[in-house]
Order: structure tokens, then sequence, then C-alpha cells
């Protein structure tokens, strides 16, 4: 007796698609979306509530929209440099330590010239910033060009070396003499710091140090000569080496800009909500702006509105602690439930996926 | 030579949950699937091993707990790689995040709670002897079974048909998959037995090696783990020797205390990173020896057809 | 008359918009020796995967000794009695001979090797059990593929294309095994588009063109051109040689070229020397896997070598990196179009700056894209691409489209140096044939051109000089019209000697 039954086939795509990327984020937040709702469940608490209270009740107010600026504009400049690197598969996931760096590095900038009013002092913070979350990845380069170490473990163990010279600084040599012994430096002075960007929120000016990286992004990936060799060495190192483009220089530039990034990013806070060093200067940004990066499809654009997105978590995970009383745990598995989502959905940028029905006896 | 005793009873303890990891993720890695998860399913299995065994009472079924949920764990990497193709470097960062979110969410209202810590193995006279009873005699059952495990896993890779087809997979799924072999099922296979190794490990060190839970306390642990793999060349005896050296060094701050020594905490507790990233480079420098016996399609993502 | 041992009627498999296979017949009696025969495209390993089960039909029937089967992997192929012999070979590496076995054939290890000894003697397949594969040349590869075959015990054996890896010698020793099987009562499968092979060892042909079947004849009372004609529908025109050309001055010597691969299992380069000249093509023999890979990176830059080892119009480039030879006018058309001369998810435009982009494309670093697209444009249109424009994806266009659209972007600087390896592999025979074309018209205009081809008749064809690789060393050169297939084949399995008729 014929019998008529079905299977799933999987297909590659052979023209473009362009606005797959947009629509496999949304169905990854779709898919998020019901997976928390099943959490709240298991915490007792009603899922249109809980969701609400991580996705909309941030959004109601000054204060909580300024909450998510303050915790976008770091993600968003780790997340562009991260994603220069993605795309070249140079994996730096160490953009936690390189914060650290370039946090560590503003403050001693805004230590030692604390009681200075030269207004120079800022733009030099970042700069030491920048620098030392650059020099910091360095050392990963390096060993990855000259001794063929796996960056992605480097970089990880750094950022264990970076949170151990933090606390040795903040217990030691930058420690508040005055500070009755807490692990924290000295409150910077208002030169040392980034002025704020709306008035009863702390959002400060350091966001647009993520949008500025955002253009850059956009003109590096779109129209730069030295994106469009990344871009081969990510998707075809055959191709790259065929076509003479060098893997070393790709790993340094990978590892530098997003070093750099994220530097940048250490800078951000110390002189942004922080206004001193102290033990805890991030609440894992470094980790989030590989979501981010990865969530927002490796593209300038589409990262934007994923640290969006990541920062609106953060703060939802904040905002359900306090009103429906679920632990903030679940920003982290929020976080890696966003992540695996979208990754399960991005087959369908590679791939159509349908169903056959097929005939047999 | 109580300085001795404390270093080498010491160094099996520290080891054991890097034996049990690192000897999951060296059969997984040998079917050529590259899970970095591993920190965040230690973790999980660690605050579910702990809120397992104190709930029950029981070691067992903590143990059993841990490595349920870290295999779980282990087979949402291999659904992501292996059926949804996806990138196995995101993919065991995702599991190695939501891990450790998960292990927040299980552990949070045990944090700080302690539990009396797996007692010492019934050794009767071995255990009585002078010096060699509390070096080696004196330690808990999980050691000699993390022990056991190495000869064991060394075994079925090079002595068994299990280990030649996982072997072969990891050489070339093409091949293996045109031979007639259940690629996917097999992969599937190695890295839920690493991520129940994985929770195994994560839950001695939650019930056994520090009986507490604490969020963090797996504290670059899974890493160090992936970097065995590394060190080790994809060879037991090395991948094990290795686990033991890096248990050596994390004891390395209480021994050089002890010598009166006074060295910056911190640098003591970033030694065993620093000490990683140094035996990394010069392992890997010699590129030839790593290609010769890493797994062919290690990391690769899949494509059959 | 008896059923055959495999019979399948109405086989169709789609890929996309493609029918790989468009209801095809077909049938196989034991003990006989049938060929499949068809260009590359036209369909014969698709249906080779359909009877091993590694696809799946959309439509058909198979029957095997009368009874229908329906054959959902290769498992189930192999437990029916289906074996197969790859062409790429589907062996490990890192293991040994019985290890490789073993894992397709139940029983002990030791209890194999046994087993492995007896069979190889019975049939002329001499292996050594205990050896790595990654040891043995590729004629020793295909022995432990067709030995772990015949372990199975199969009724039916399907050869995919077996001769295209071996030197000449090697297949006269491949027929005798393959005589010594049917004899015993084994169907076998014979792929290829060899017809002198064919006619020589196959009872029955059937031929593929398209997808379709559209011939079943006894080669023996074929004659080569019959068979041409029933498989590619057309007559193809020889390429017009201008046998007038004199070869030009010296262009890019080779010297004392050597170099260790980091691959372990990779043969190493040893004092190699070759000299290209304008208007003559050089073309380099030899079974795959001898060096001829890293030979041609060593010369187009991807590996670097000592200065004067390789040296062009006099200057040294040996240590030069690609990008700096093509600016002084060496290019290389690499084997792998898809990954390396190609990125697959590129579209045309972006792969049209992936060479060239030294010459007009670049402004202060940044790219000039109007320009990159016309430059492929013109690229298309010079070689008659078949594409939906610059914007398609590379990894959407056919083998042979793609290789074109490559050779013409080489082109696009007018090279002094070419080098192409494998340029014609899994290309169909129109753009063969006009990517063949294109190389003798360069060869007329004064280039000088390197062809690296596993497939002897096409350099015979092609090429002025020949020299013979073989583990890692190069035969000196002879012009082509002094030697014969026969002699190169013996250069081939490393007797250098014998490459010139005259000394034979």
């Amino acid at each position: 007796m014929p019998s008529s039954r079905s299977r799933l086939v999987v297909e590659a795509r052979t023209e473009h698609a362009m606005f797959a990327p947009l629509q496999v984020a949304a169905l990854a937040l779709l898919l998020t979306c019901i997976g928390s709702g099943v959490l709240f469940a298991i915490y007792g608490v009603s899922p249109l509530k809980g969701l609400k209270a991580v996705f909309i009740e941030p959004l109601l107010t000054r204060y909580g929209i300024g909450e998510v600026l303050l915790k976008m504009a770091p993600l968003l400049l780790i997340a562009q440099g991260l994603a220069i690197g993605f795309r070249a598969q140079v994996w730096n996931i160490g953009a936690e330590g390189q914060l650290i760096l370039g946090a560590i590095a503003a403050s001693m900038m805004a230590i030692a010239f604390d009681g200075t009013t030269t207004v120079l002092l800022l733009p030099g913070m970042i700069l030491a910033g920048m620098l030392a979350g650059m020099a910091w990845a360095a050392i990963a380069a390096f060993l990855r060009t000259q001794f063929n170490a796996n960056e992605i473990l480097v970089t990880f163990m750094l950022t264990s070396v970076a949170l151990q010279l933090l606390y040795y600084l903040v217990t030691g040599p930058l420690k508040d003499p005055m500070g009755f012994n807490f692990p924290q430096s000295i409150s910077f002075g208002q030169n040392a710091t980034f002025p704020l960007l709306i008035t009863g929120t702390r959002a400060n000016a350091s966001l647009w140090m993520g949008l500025v990286a955002t253009a850059a992004a956009y003109i590096f990936v779109r129209y730069s000569f030295a994106g469009y060799k990344l871009s081969v060495g990510g998707l075809a190192s055959g191709a790259a080496t065929y076509a003479g483009f060098s893997s070393k220089r790709a790993v340094w530039l990978a590892l530098l800009v997003s070093g750099g990034a994220a530097g940048l990013a250490g800078v951000g806070e110390v002189a942004g909500p922080l206004g001193m060093l102290q033990r805890n200067i991030s609440p894992g940004y470094g980790y989030a702006g590989i979501i981010v990066a990865v969530l927002g499809g490796l593209h300038p654009i589409g990262i934007l509105f994923a640290s969006a997105i990541m920062a609106l978590v953060y703060v939802g995970g904040d905002f359900a602690l306090l009103s429906v009383g679920v632990p903030n745990a679940v920003t982290g598995i929020l976080q890696g439930m966003l992540l695996i989502f979208y990754l399960a959905c991005s087959l369908l940028l590679t791939s159509k996926i349908r169903w056959v029905k097929e005939e047999a006896t | 030579m109580d300085v001795l005793i404390f270093m080498v009873s010491g160094t099996f303890a520290a080891a054991t949950a890097l034996i049990f990891a690192a000897m999951g993720e060296l059969v997984a890695e040998k079917s050529g699937m590259l899970n970095l998860g591993i920190e965040g399913m230690m973790a999980t299995g660690a605050a579910m091993g702990f809120v397992a065994a104190t709930v029950s009472g029981s070691y067992t079924i903590g143990f059993l707990a841990g490595a349920t949920l870290g295999a779980m764990l282990s087979l949402v990497f291999a659904t992501l790689t292996l059926v949804f193709r996806a990138n196995q470097t995101a993919s065991g960062l995702a599991i190695g995040i939501l891990g450790l979110g998960l292990s927040s969410a299980i552990g949070k209202r045990y944090e700080s709670k302690t539990l009396p810590g797996l007692p010492d193995a019934p050794l009767g006279p071995l255990a009585d002897l002078p010096i060699i009873g509390p070096m080696f005699f004196q330690l808990d059952v999980m050691v000699y079974l993390s022990i056991l495990l190495i000869p064991t896993i060394w075994y079925v890779l090079n002595r068994t048909k299990l280990g030649l087809t996982i072997r072969a997979v990891g050489e070339s799924p093409l091949n293996a998959h045109a031979l007639g072999m259940k690629v996917r099922l097999i992969r599937a296979g190695c890295v839920a037995f690493g991520g129940a190794m994985a929770g195994v490990g994560g839950a001695y060190m939650s019930t056994a090696y520090t009986p507490l839970w604490a969020e963090g306390m797996i504290a670059g642990r899974g890493w160090i783990v992936v970097a065995l793999t590394v060190f080790g060349t994809w060879m037991v005896p090395r991948v094990a020797f290795g686990a033991y050296l890096f248990g050596s060094i994390s004891l390395l701050e209480l021994s050089i205390q002890a010598f009166g020594v006074n060295l910056p905490s911190q640098l003591m507790s970033a030694m065993p990173y620093i000490v990683t990233i140094i035996m990394l480079a010069a392992i890997s420098r010699n590129r030839a020896f790593i290609r010769l016996n890493s797994p062919a399609s290690l990391g690769a993502t899949l494509k059959l057809t | 008359m008896a059923e055959p041992l495999l019979r399948i009627e109405g086989m169709t498999k789609a890929y996309g918009a493609t029918l790989a296979n468009d209801s095809v017949d077909f049938a196989v009696d034991a003990g006989r020796i049938h060929a499949v025969l068809g260009e590359n495209g036209a369909g014969k390993s698709t249906l080779m995967k359909l009877i091993y089960g590694v696809v799946r039909p959309d439509a058909g029937t198979i029957a095997w000794n009368g009874t229908p089967v329906e054959i959902t992997s290769p498992a189930r192929a192999r437990q029916l009695g289906i074996g197969m012999v790859f062409q790429h070979f589907s062996l490990f590496e890192t293991l040994t001979v019985t290890e490789n076995i073993s894992l397709a054939v139940p029983g002990s290890l030791s209890e194999l090797s046994d087993r492995i000894r007896t069979a190889s003697a019975q049939f002329g397949l001499d292996v050594e059990p205990d050896a790595r594969v990654h040891s043995l040349t590729v004629g020793e590869r295909q022995r432990i593929e067709i030995l772990r075959c015949i372990l199975q015990e199969p009724k039916l054996i399907i050869l995919d294309e077996p001769t295209s890896v071996l030197p000449p010698q090697g297949i006269a020793k491949l027929f005798e095994t393959l005589r010594a099987l049917s004899a015993n009562g084994i169907g076998i499968v014979f792929i290829s588009h060899k017809l002198e092979e064919i006619r020589s060892l196959c009872d029955t042909a059937t031929i593929m063109r398209g997808g379709r079947v559209v011939g079943r004849v006894d080669p023996r009372t074929e004659t080569a051109k019959s068979l041409t004609q029933l498989m590619i529908g057309q007559e193809i025109a020889a390429p017009a040689h201008n046998k007038d050309t004199v070869a030009g001055p010296a262009i890019l010597t080779v010297r004392g070229l050597n170099h260790t691969p980091e691959n372990p299992y990779a043969p190493k380069l040893t004092d190699l020397a070759l000299t290209l000249k304008g208007g003559d093509i050089l073309g380099i023999a030899g079974v795959s896997g001898n060096g001829q890979d890293a030979l041609t990176r060593a010369l187009a830059g991807e590996i670097r070598t000592q200065s004067d080892s390789v040296q062009l119009s006099g200057t040294n480039i040996g240590a030069l990196g690609p990008d700096q030879r093509r600016k002084l006018g060496l290019h290389f058309i690499p084997e792998e179009r898809l990954g390396r001369g190609a990125v697959p998810g590129h579209s045309l435009a972006e792969n049209a700056g992936l060479t060239t982009f030294h010459r007009g494309l670049l402004n202060w670093g940044f790219l000039r894209l109007g320009a990159r697209k016309r430059r492929a444009q013109d690229t298309i249109q010079a070689m008659d691409v078949r594409c939906s424009g610059p914007g398609a994806p590379a990894q959407s266009l056919s083998g042979g489209n793609l290789q074109k659209f490559i050779v013409g972007r080489e082109l696009t600087l007018s090279p002094k140096v070419l080098i192409a390896a494998q340029p014609t592999w899994g290309v169909d025979v129109g753009a063969a044939a006009a990517i063949r074309q294109k190389f003798l018209d360069l060869r007329d205009a004064g280039v000088a051109l390197l062809i690296v081809s596993e497939e002897l008749e096409e350099l015979m064809e092609v090429c002025d000089r020949i020299q013979v690789m073989f583990r890692g060393r190069l035969s000196g050169s002879v012009a082509v019209r002094e030697t014969d297939i026969d002699h190169v084949g013996l250069a081939m399995a490393g007797d250098f000697d014998a490459l010139e008729v005259t000394h034979a």
C-alpha cells in the first residue's frame, strides 16, 4: 500500500537574502521571549508580568531609558570591535580584560592629574585607555602570530590575569589613602568624567564613542580595503592566502581594533557612572559584547540594535528583581538563550528549510 | 615533610575536577567537537551537584545530578552544531554563558551554605601507613575514580572499535559518513560524555574540594581544561599529566606562604593563568606537531553531503 | 532471461532547479563489467550515490535480484551486497590499513589482517596491513579501498573514476583485478569518461548526458568517435594549434627550489628546476600528491622560498608574496575554485577584486565599488560566463562558469606568466574547450604558461613540453612530440630516464 510521508529538507540558498538577518534576529528574540516566559513561570511569576518587567518597564521612565543608554554604551563599543575580528574568524573573547586595562590606564591618569583643571585630561584618559586595551590584546596577537597560540584561550586567560591586576591595584598602589581601606581609588575630578547626556539619568557622553565607533565600523566594513581583506580571510582562508592577504596582519588588526574598543569602554565606565576605579567595574560587558556582536549579525547597524536589546535585558533583569522578585541571575540565562536561539535560527541565513512529501511503497 | 604531604595529597584533590572534565573534553575533541562551554557546564554541575547533594543527603545523587545537567547542556551544543550547523566556537561560548547564568539561578538559595564534604575512601591499613598513607591513601573515592578514568579513556580511545570510530569521525566526518557511520550520533554521544564529565568535575568542586556553593567558584577551570587538551596534544597521558601539573600550581599560593615568602596574593592567584598562557605558546609553537596530533576536523562546521 | 542483479527504473533526483538524474533506467548483471560513461555533470556520480544510499531519490524504484528494495543508507547498501570504491578515497590518514578496513568490516583486528593477506594475494592487491595510510601512494590507497570493498563480500562493486588517479601501468594492474573479480561472479559498475579504457575492459556501457540515459551499447563494437558523439551530443573541435610559434626567451626560471611542507604527510620539494619561455606551454604531469600543490604555491608566492630560487625576467622573486608577484605579471589559477580561487559567499564583483585590486580598484585604501563592478561585468562578457550578473554569489555558478570567470579575471591584467593547476577539473566539456583554447591563444600572444594536470591526454594535447613530478622531484623537460603517453607514464612511476622515447 503506498503511503505518503514528509520529511524536512535543508537546501543551500543560492540567492542573497537581504532581510534575512533581521528576520533571524527577530525570530531569536521571539523564541527568547517564549523561553523566558517559561522561566518566569518556573519562578512562579506570571510570564506576561515577567516579560513586561524585563522588556517594557525600563522604557517607561526617564531613569529607565537613561540606564539602558548607559549600559548600551560599553556594549556597543565592545561589540563593534569584536565583530571586526569575528568576521575574520579571530575570536577575541577577552574584551572584559581589555576593558579592565583601559579602565586602569584611564584611572591612573585621572589620579596622577587629580586637582588640575586641564580640559585635556579626559581626552588623555580616552587615549590612554584605548592604548592600554590594545596593548593587552596585542599580547594575544603576538602569541598567536609568533607562537600559534590559540587566541580564544589566551584572551580568556589574560582576562583572569587582568582581574587580579585590578584587585592588586585597588587594594594597593591605587587605593584611596583616605578611603577607610575600601578597595577603591579616589573619586575623579570633574575634568576626568564624562558630562551627563540627559539630566536626571546616569547616561553620559561616552555613548558618543559608541556611535562614532558604529559609523567608523560601517565605513570600514563596507568601503575599506582592509575590511574587505578581513572578510575574505574569515570566509575563505584559502582565498586570502591565494590573494596574498597576510593572515598575521589580519590577526593583529582584529585584536588591536577590538582591544582598543574594549579599552574605550573601560574608560567610559570609570569616567562615567563609577567616577573611580573599584573592584567591580563591569557586570560582564566583555562577554555580553560577544553576544551583541553575533546577534547583530556582525553588521555595524545590526549591532547598534542588538546592543540596545542587550542593554534592555541587563536593565530589565534588575527591574525584574525589584518588581516581580525574580533573581537577576535570569539575565545570564536570557543572554545565553538569545545567543543560542540566534545561532539555531542562523541556519535560515544560508539554507532554506522546507517539508518534502515523498511517496514510498 | 608536612608541606610535601600537603602538596602531594593536595595536588590529587586539586586535579580531580580537571581530570574528569579534561578526559570528557578530550573524547569530545577526538570526535571533532570543540566544546568551549566547559566552564558553564562545570559551573552548572557544581551548582546542581551541591543542591542535589544537600537536598537528598546523598553525594551519589549529587554527582549524578551534576552529570545529567552537564550532559543536557552539552547536548544543546550538539544540537546547535550538528543539526543547525552553527559555528562551534560561537555555540560553545553560548553554552558557557547559559551555563554560568543557569548555575547562578540554581544555586541562588544555597549560596554560602556548606556540606560536610565527601569522606575519605575507607582504605583501612593503607591509610595508616606513615607518610605514604596521608599522601596517597587518605583521599576521597572520586580522586581514585578520576585516576581510574585515565587508563580507561586511553584504552577505549586506542584499543577498541568504539575508539577507532571516534577517531575516524574526528579525522574526517565526510569519509565516516560515506562509510555509513552515524557521524552526528557518534559526535553527540562524545559531546554528551564530555558534558557529563564536566558536570561531575564541577560537582566535585562544590561537594568535595571546597564543599560549598559560591557563584564563580569554577574560576576559569573550564578554560584551563580546554587549554589542557592542547597542552597534552590530544594524548591521554599528557593531558592527565597537565592536569596534575596545574593542580599543583594552584596549591602554590598556599605552599609559598608556608615557606614564608611574601608575594602579592593576586600574583599567586594569577599564576595558573599565566602558566597556561606560557605553556600554550610553548606547545603550540611546533605547528607540525600540533597538526599531526590534533583531530583533523576539530572545530570545523559539519557539512554532510 | 534471468533477472539482473540490480535494476533501476525512473530514478529522478533534483538539486534545486537542476535535474541531476532525470528518470534514469539502468540494469547490471552478475559477473559483468558495466561501464557508465558521461562527461562531468552528466549525472553519473549522482546515480551511484543513489544506488549506494548516500542520497535519496525524489522518485524511482530499485530492484535487487528482482525484489524491490529501498536503499536508505550506505549501511543498507552494504547489507544488500553493494560495495563502493570512491574517486576521492574515504580513507583515514592517521589509521593503519587494517584499522581502516575494520571500520567497514566486522571482525577482530588480528583475524582481519589474515583475511587481508589472503584476499590481497588472491586478487593481486598487495598492501601492508600494518602501514599507516598517510605513508602510502595513491595506487596503494586505491587497493585498500578495493580490498575493503571485497572483504565485505559484495555482489556488486561500483568504482567511481578509478583510473583517474593511477599511472598507466597501475591501470593495467587494476584491470586484471577487476577481471578476476568479475570471473568470480561479481557485478562491476565502472564509471569513467575515458573511452579507450571502457572499450578494453567493459562488456556493456550505459551513456549519460545531462542527467538522462542517452544510449546503451556494447563498447567493444563501437569506435571512440561514436562513443564521444553519444556522450557529448556534438563534435567538439580540437583546439586550434598554431604550430609555427617559436618559443621566446626564458621569462620564469626556477633553480634549486627546496621546500619542506608543514603537513608531515606531504612530500618534500627537492632541488626543482624548470624554465618557462614566452610563447611556450610547459605541462607538469604526475599522479596527484607528488608535490604539485606545493610547487604551484611556491611559484605563485603562497610559499616563500629562497629569493634566488625563482626568477622572473632576471629579478629574484622567491621571497615575494602572491600580490607582489602579480604586480610583476605572474598570475595563478588554483585547483580549488570555491574557497581558494573565489570566496563562495562573495559576489562576482567582490571576487573580481580578489587578485586585481592593485590596478585601479583602490583609492587611498578604500574600494572603488563602481570600477570593481564594471571589471566583473567586463570579465563576464569577455569569457561568456553564464550568471545573473556581477551580483551573483560565486557559489551559485556551475564549476565551468566559475572557472571561466576566474581565468578571465586573471587575464584582465594581461599576465606575462600564467600558472594553472588542474584548469579543467570538474568543468564541462564546452567550458574546458574554451579554457584550453584561451591558453593556446595566450601562448601565441607570447605569454609563458605552466599547466599542472592529472589528465595526461590534456597535457599531450595542449602543451609544448612536459616535465614529470614524482615524490617531490621534477624530471627534465621533454618536447611533447618526442615522447608519448606510455613513456610519460613510466616517468610518472618514478623512472625519469624513460621519459624520452629516444632513450628507450
